[in-house]
């Protein structure tokens, strides 16, 4: 395309993978209206949602792939990368407002617990509940564990500029471990919570926000993912890789969305209360 | 500004004319379905932007008609039309309420910002910085289908229970716990799905606008020769971007606490429906300003093209807009004064949104200030810009009214309020994308519209949408409340008059679709600069429409040492 070019923007040729993730999400949430409708849609929520989701991430998986592809045929000039960095950061920004409106629900609650609700009476935590969490036992730990992952993916980005291809290996794979380690002992504490997620405003936002906290971690660890089998593949250079800065940003912005979780839902909101 | 023609060396000047071969576009799927052109995407906008208008629009006729007179007349026909045997008394209430939520959300999500962001952002903002496209020329192809999608979902909605009877009947706004336990059925969820799938696609086309304008200027464009609409369109990108995500989270909670059992809004557990209302409103009065912000954007270049000189106060226009949109994100609970806020959180939303009335002067005065002493011309988008400004002007008065939270206790919720923001939005935002689409139709399409039927469409739309909303305010100042299909015979005369007005308007509306229709079977060919002297802007310096790939080769903006 554009052959007769002479700047360094990057102009792409047609594509139907935006129509066809537009299409996976539609499936999707629509899918998700059927499953949560079994009294209208019946047995359709049981596959349409399935459906949608695969159909959106294969277009994402076409479309992440052919960004890398670009890459690697030098479509990505310095400009191109800057575009890129801007993108990622304003990205992070608007999650960061995400993030925003659950912190403002739970500080809604806690800040002004609810006089009329007889399972709130007026304190924080409630006063239905029987114990919280202890936030010096797991969730230390689990505050510890994403610490150290910030660690090794730094470790890992100095290995990659310094052209030490091994260091980078390891420092992925001990993210990804990490990474993986913080999920599973969040998925054994939702297991053995001493309170529901529906019911009380506690569990609403004790949940929710950790919840969404929870599945970003899963995103980035995919991301971290396949930003390690791109490293084995030979992918990134000590100049251009930019596919794993973005990656660690992320990284960092969930480490950091975590520790405010941990001060403010974990340690604050719980000040004082019983302990499971 | 320095973005003057004249000073603009392209290093080859009608370089288009030479290769044909670069202009070839591709063939008809790939181009209108698989874009990644910002034209091509501003023309999916304009064209998905007019017909949502055009249902949006017809859905106010109904409610027009219903409140053409005291009693319900014709409710229950059209819920019958939409599948309601034999509806009752509230199922046709029900309806009013599904008119209502359907007029809004189309009107804001799915005709205003696709049209003025979409359309001509797209459209122009490139251009004017003298870039070849967009930033992410897909992800601009997906913010795109993302609003399509939203729009279908919607459309979903309308046909499913929604508690009462069919459909989402929860206000444009959604406030629980009507949103919530007070409709059941999976019309509200539809509903919410769309505003996901809409965000989505807008939070994308924000980071597309911000890395464009950031990165892709001409060299020798520095920000500061940016022309003001480029300006606008940045601003309104950073509200997007970082309103529409506490939208999301809000709607989000409207979902679990729907069908997960969380109770973020529910009483009995513990929740706040105010709540709902500050996450609401924390996005939704820098809505309003994404809404306008563009407009304002589009008035600045007409103004300053028809008085044949650069905008007073260049640098003070732009930090406006910047001022409009800071101060935008800490006035929210204006909208929320009857809810029980303490006098002292009423005084200070108070104060601070009178603040905004100063940036939002300034910008009146220099659109004033930039006419003084010009030569005009009254073309057809002049005269359009200069209804924009007497018509926001109306609805900014009565904004700073009802910005006084005393006063606001008796207005709030009331035709006031909703002749108010049809003055910002249906007079302001519209007219300015009236004063857009006259202004560049040729640019876009090359082909001249009729000037006399552009008068015509603005006498008539002038009258009509007067008509319709001035007595409202009147209505308001009686009490009567927004949001119900009927009213005691005491306020008859004035929406009967607002009725008459609005089929006024609809005329209008047809003279426009007559004018595009003979632009395109008999309307002249139109050159590059179509305006003349006066026209200064880089899109000026292209052919009319534009070659598929514009500045192949980047301008370069000659430093004239002013603004
Ligand atoms: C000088 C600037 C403005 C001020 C001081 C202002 C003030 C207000 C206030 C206080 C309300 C709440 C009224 C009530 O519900 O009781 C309101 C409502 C509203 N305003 Fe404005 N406004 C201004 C400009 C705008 C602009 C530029 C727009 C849009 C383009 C706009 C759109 C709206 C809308 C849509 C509502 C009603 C929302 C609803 O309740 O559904 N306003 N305005
Ligand atoms: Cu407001």
């Amino acid at each position: 395309m554009a052959s007769g070019k002479t700047h360094d923007y990057h102009i792409l040729p047609p594509d139907l993978v935006p129509l066809a993730t537009t299409l996976g999400a539609f499936t999707f949430t629509t899918g998700m209206v059927f499953m949560m409708h079994p009294e209208t849609f019946g047995a359709l929520g049981h596959i349409v949602p399935w459906a949608g989701l695969a159909l959106l991430l294969a277009a994402m998986f076409t479309w992440f792939n052919k960004i890398v592809n670009e890459a690697h045929a030098g479509d990505h000039t310095p400009v191109v990368q800057l575009h890129q960095r801007y993108g990622m950061i304003l990205f992070i920004a608007s999650e960061v407002m995400f993030f925003v409106g659950w912190f403002w629900a739970f500080f809604d609650f806690s800040l002004f617990p609810s006089t009329i609700s007889k399972a709130i009476g007026g304190q924080w935590p409630p006063k239905e509940l029987e114990a919280v969490l202890d936030a010096f036992d797991l969730p230390l730990l689990n505050t510890m564990i994403l610490l150290l992952s910030g660690t090794t993916v730094t470790w890992a980005h100095h290995s990659l500029i310094h052209g030490d291809r091994s260091g980078l290996k390891k420092g992925l794979w001990l993210t990804i471990v990490l990474g993986i380690l913080f999920s599973s002992l969040q998925a054994f504490e939702y297991a053995h919570a001493p309170f529901a997620f529906g019911k009380n405003t506690y569990g609403s936002a004790f949940y929710m926000a950790t919840g969404f906290h929870g599945f970003h971690v899963i995103v980035g660890t995919i991301f971290l993912a396949v930003c390690l089998a791109r490293s084995y593949r030979g992918d990134f250079t000590p100049r251009q890789h930019f596919g794993f800065e973005a990656a660690a940003w992320y990284w960092h912005f969930v480490d950091v969305v975590w520790l405010f979780l941990f001060v403010c839902i974990y340690i604050w909101g719980n000040w004082g209360f019983a302990v499971d | 500004m320095a973005t003057i023609a004249d000073e603009f060396h392209a290093h080859s000047d009608g370089h288009v004319h030479d290769h044909h071969d670069h202009d070839h576009k591709p063939g008809f799927f790939a181009r209108w379905f698989m874009s990644t052109n910002h034209k091509d995407i501003g023309t999916l906008y304009l064209i998905f932007a007019i017909t949502a208008g055009i249902i949006g629009g017809a859905i106010s006729g109904i409610m027009r008609a219903e409140l053409a007179q005291p009693g319900i007349q014709y409710l229950g026909y059209f819920a019958q039309l939409l599948g309601t045997k034999d509806p009752s008394f509230d199922q046709q209430l029900h309806l009013w309420n599904v008119l209502i939520t359907a007029h809004g959300l189309i009107m804001v999500f799915f005709m205003v910002m696709p049209a003025i962001i979409g359309g001509f952002g797209n459209w122009f903002v490139p251009i004017m910085i003298g870039a070849p496209d967009m930033a992410f020329p897909r992800m601009n192809n997906i913010s795109f289908w993302l609003t399509v999608a939203g729009f279908c979902s919607l459309m979903c909605s309308a046909f499913v229970p929604g508690g009462t009877g069919q459909g989402a009947g929860i206000g444009w706004t959604a406030y629980a716990p009507l949103s919530t336990s007070g409709s059941q059925g999976p019309a509200v969820d539809f509903a919410i799905f769309s505003l996901h799938l809409a965000g989505a696609g807008s939070i994308m086309g924000a980071i597309n606008f911000i890395t464009t304008i950031f990165n892709m200027r001409a060299p020798g464009m520095t920000l500061h020769k940016m022309p003001l609409f480029v300006w606008s369109v940045l601003v309104t990108a950073f509200l997007l971007l970082l309103a529409l995500p506490v939208l999301a989270a809000a709607i989000t909670m409207l979902l679990t606490d729907r069908n997960f059992h969380t109770t973020f809004f529910d009483a009995a557990g513990g929740g706040d429906p105010v709540l709902y209302q500050h996450l609401f409103w924390f996005f939704g009065h820098p809505e309003v300003y994404i809404m306008i912000l563009p407009g304002f954007g589009i008035i600045s270049q007409i103004v300053s093209t028809f008085s044949r000189k650069p905008v007073f106060g260049y640098l003070g226009m732009a930090y406006a807009m910047v001022a409009i949109g800071v101060v935008g994100f800490v006035v929210w609970a204006h909208h929320m004064y009857t809810t029980g806020l303490s006098e002292d959180v009423k005084m200070y939303f108070t104060t601070a949104t009178m603040v905004i009335a100063v940036p939002t002067g300034i910008k009146i005065f220099s659109w004033i200030a930039t006419m003084w002493g010009g030569s005009i011309r009254f073309a057809s988008p002049m005269v359009w810009a200069i209804g924009f400004i007497f018509l926001f002007t109306v609805g900014g008065v009565t904004g700073v009214e009802l910005a006084n939270g005393g006063l606001d206790d008796n207005l709030q919720d009331t035709y006031y309020v909703v002749g108010h923001f049809h003055y910002v939005l249906s007079l302001g935002a519209v007219t300015s994308l009236f004063a857009g689409f006259y202004y560049w139709f040729p640019k876009m399409s090359g082909r001249w519209h009729s000037e006399l039927l552009s008068y015509l469409h603005f006498a008539v739309f002038f009258v009509g949408v007067n008509m319709i909303f001035f007595p409202m305010h009147f209505l308001g100042m009686q009490g009567m409340p927004r949001r119900y299909p009927d009213f005691t015979p005491a306020y008859a005369y004035w929406n009967h008059i607002a009725t008459i007005g609005y089929m006024v308007m609809a005329v209008s509306i047809g003279i426009w679709i007559v004018n595009i229709i003979y632009a395109f079977t008999m309307g002249k060919k139109a050159e590059g600069n179509y305006w003349g002297e006066g026209a200064t802007t880089l899109e000026w310096t292209l052919s009319s429409p534009p070659p598929f790939h514009q500045f192949e080769t980047l301008p370069v903006i000659k430093d004239d040492g002013h603004h």
